[in-house]
């Protein structure tokens, strides 16, 4: 069994002029893992989510993604066409604010429904009862599928755009502190909904998050930065319980055990 | 029984470092070596201390290992957990090691049968039958079914331990590992567990553990190693 990389990540660096988003950062994403980017605000750690995502252009290094037919394609390489499709059918992206992944003038259904069309699905009906569908498995109820997301609470909104993400069973899932922001017990609901949905459909998902507790649910591995740098890597608990660089021992060390 | 080891420890030393306190040194072990073979039951002894835990948890890669080698047998190949790359190592988890610690994580809205089943469902066991197979073993451990469907966060220590003690035992590894699996249990249900690991050790599984209760570890224990008979510490 010889397991190919998702996505590859190779030396990449992102300056703002004379200051440094990033900094030669290389990894790589296995099919069904969850990578977690921890460190604390200015780390870099979005920045780097931006480059893999290519919303951000690197200032050096490269992304490669692996496309369905196997083939190795460098992101860079890619035209925009062929860019703008990949992100609609393979790729998801959940933002931190549920109204920068949304749609919030357009209802419940038309957020999920929307996705649907962008990969060619044109029956009504069919739209309709696959919205409804992923509605009712991020716990939305069927009848507020025609509200708008302005009607809805930051965990339901934030529940809509995972539905909104996943609807069109992408294969990797960038996610920027997705329970960032959310009262605890709404947190816990949607950590639960994402590691139930991540294993069920064997997503690659990179999320970037401070929280190590985030981390320790529902990653695999995590990669620890500093500075714009990866500063530690390995096995999410490995990292957690035996940390070895003095920063991570000082991040681990800060959390306030519950 | 096998003549090549599941688990093959040597020449194996652990010191943490902690940055926090002005680099300060905390050996933990040096020079553990010994090897562990399929159906026998091994025990870790040694006062508190002495470095069971943290061999134990080197083991099974929650530790890193500053120098020597952890080789384990996954089917044909044998992987070094001290230099094992992340991802070989969280397949070995994946095919042979399994890992009951001392106290359960819970997962937040989870209710207990499905903490005990996720395992097997990890394993590509259909969740009907895993969600079955989760109650035999919890009514074994007489966790009373009215419970099942609850999160284990407002459990009692000893209810939560036999949910733990369930989800590490329930899916079939070779090479199990345990941390006190009977601390906080009464006399009937460190019986059942003593049950348990006698059936795990006649299905062929290797099982290194600690178990400072007396009684239970000589019921499976079929040797022990001292863990300060290792060499000595450099202080």
């Amino acid at each position: 069994m010889i397991e190919q990389p998702l996505l590859i990540a190779e030396g990449l660096s992102k300056n703002y002029g004379a200051r440094i988003g990033c900094r030669d950062v290389s990894l790589e994403v296995y099919p069904g893992e969850v990578l977690a980017v921890v460190g604390e605000s200015g780390s870099g750690k979005s920045t780097l989510l931006g480059l893999l995502s290519t919303e951000l252009e690197a200032s050096a290094g490269r992304v490669s993604y692996r496309l369905r037919d196997g083939r190795l394609a460098d992101l860079a390489s890619l035209g925009a066409a062929e860019k703008r499709l990949l992100m609609r059918t393979d790729w998801g992206f959940v933002r931190q604010n549920p109204a920068d992944g949304l749609r919030m003038a357009v209802s419940a259904g038309g957020n999920v429904g929307e996705r649907l069309m962008a990969v060619g699905w044109r029956h009504y009906g069919h739209i309709r009862d696959e919205a409804i569908d992923w509605l009712g498995r991020v716990e939305i109820a069927a009848d507020r599928v025609d509200d708008d997301p302005r009607a809805f609470s930051g965990g339901m909104r934030q529940r809509l755009q995972i539905a909104r993400n996943l609807v069109t069973r992408p294969r990797l899932v960038f996610m920027d502190e997705p329970t960032g922001g959310l009262d605890v017990s709404v947190q816990a609901r949607l950590l639960d909904l994402i590691r139930q949905l991540v294993a069920e459909l064997g997503l690659a998902v990179i999320i970037v998050t401070h929280d190590l507790a985030v981390a320790r649910l529902l990653s695999h591995r995590m990669v620890v930065m500093r500075h714009g740098r990866v500063i530690e890597t390995g096995i999410t608990d490995q990292v957690l319980d035996d940390p070895r660089e003095p920063y991570t021992q000082l991040l681990v060390s800060s959390v306030l055990a519950a | 029984m096998a003549t090549k080891p599941i688990l093959s420890v040597s020449g194996v030393a652990k010191t943490f470092i902690l940055h926090l306190r002005e680099g300060a040194r905390l050996p933990v072990v040096n020079g553990a070596g010994f090897d562990l073979y399929a159906g026998e039951c091994v025990a870790l002894g040694g006062p508190s201390g002495a470095g069971k835990s943290s061999l134990l948890k080197m083991v099974y890669g929650n530790y890193r290992v500053d120098d020597g080698a952890i080789r384990v047998r996954d089917g044909d190949e044998v992987v070094d957990v001290a230099t094992a790359p992340p991802r070989r190592l969280i397949r070995l988890r994946d095919t042979t090691m399994g890992y009951v610690s001392q106290f359960l994580r819970v997962i937040p809205r989870v209710g207990a049968r499905d903490v005990v089943a996720e395992p097997l469902i990890h394993d590509g066991v259909a969740p009907e039958e895993a969600t079955k197979r989760a109650g035999e073993l919890l009514a074994r451990l007489n966790l009373p079914e009215r419970l099942w469907a609850l999160p284990p966060a407002t459990f009692s220590g000893g209810e939560q331990q036999r949910v733990n003690i369930a989800r590490g035992l329930i899916a079939h590894r070779p090479l199990l590992l345990m941390d006190e699996p009977t601390a906080s249990l009464d006399a009937a249900n460190r019986a059942v567990v003593v049950q348990l690991i006698e059936e795990k050790k006649r299905a062929g599984v290797a099982i290194l553990g600690i178990f400072h209760d007396a009684e239970v570890r000589e019921a499976v224990c079929d040797r022990v190693i001292d863990v300060t008979s290792f060499g000595q510490m450099a202080a």
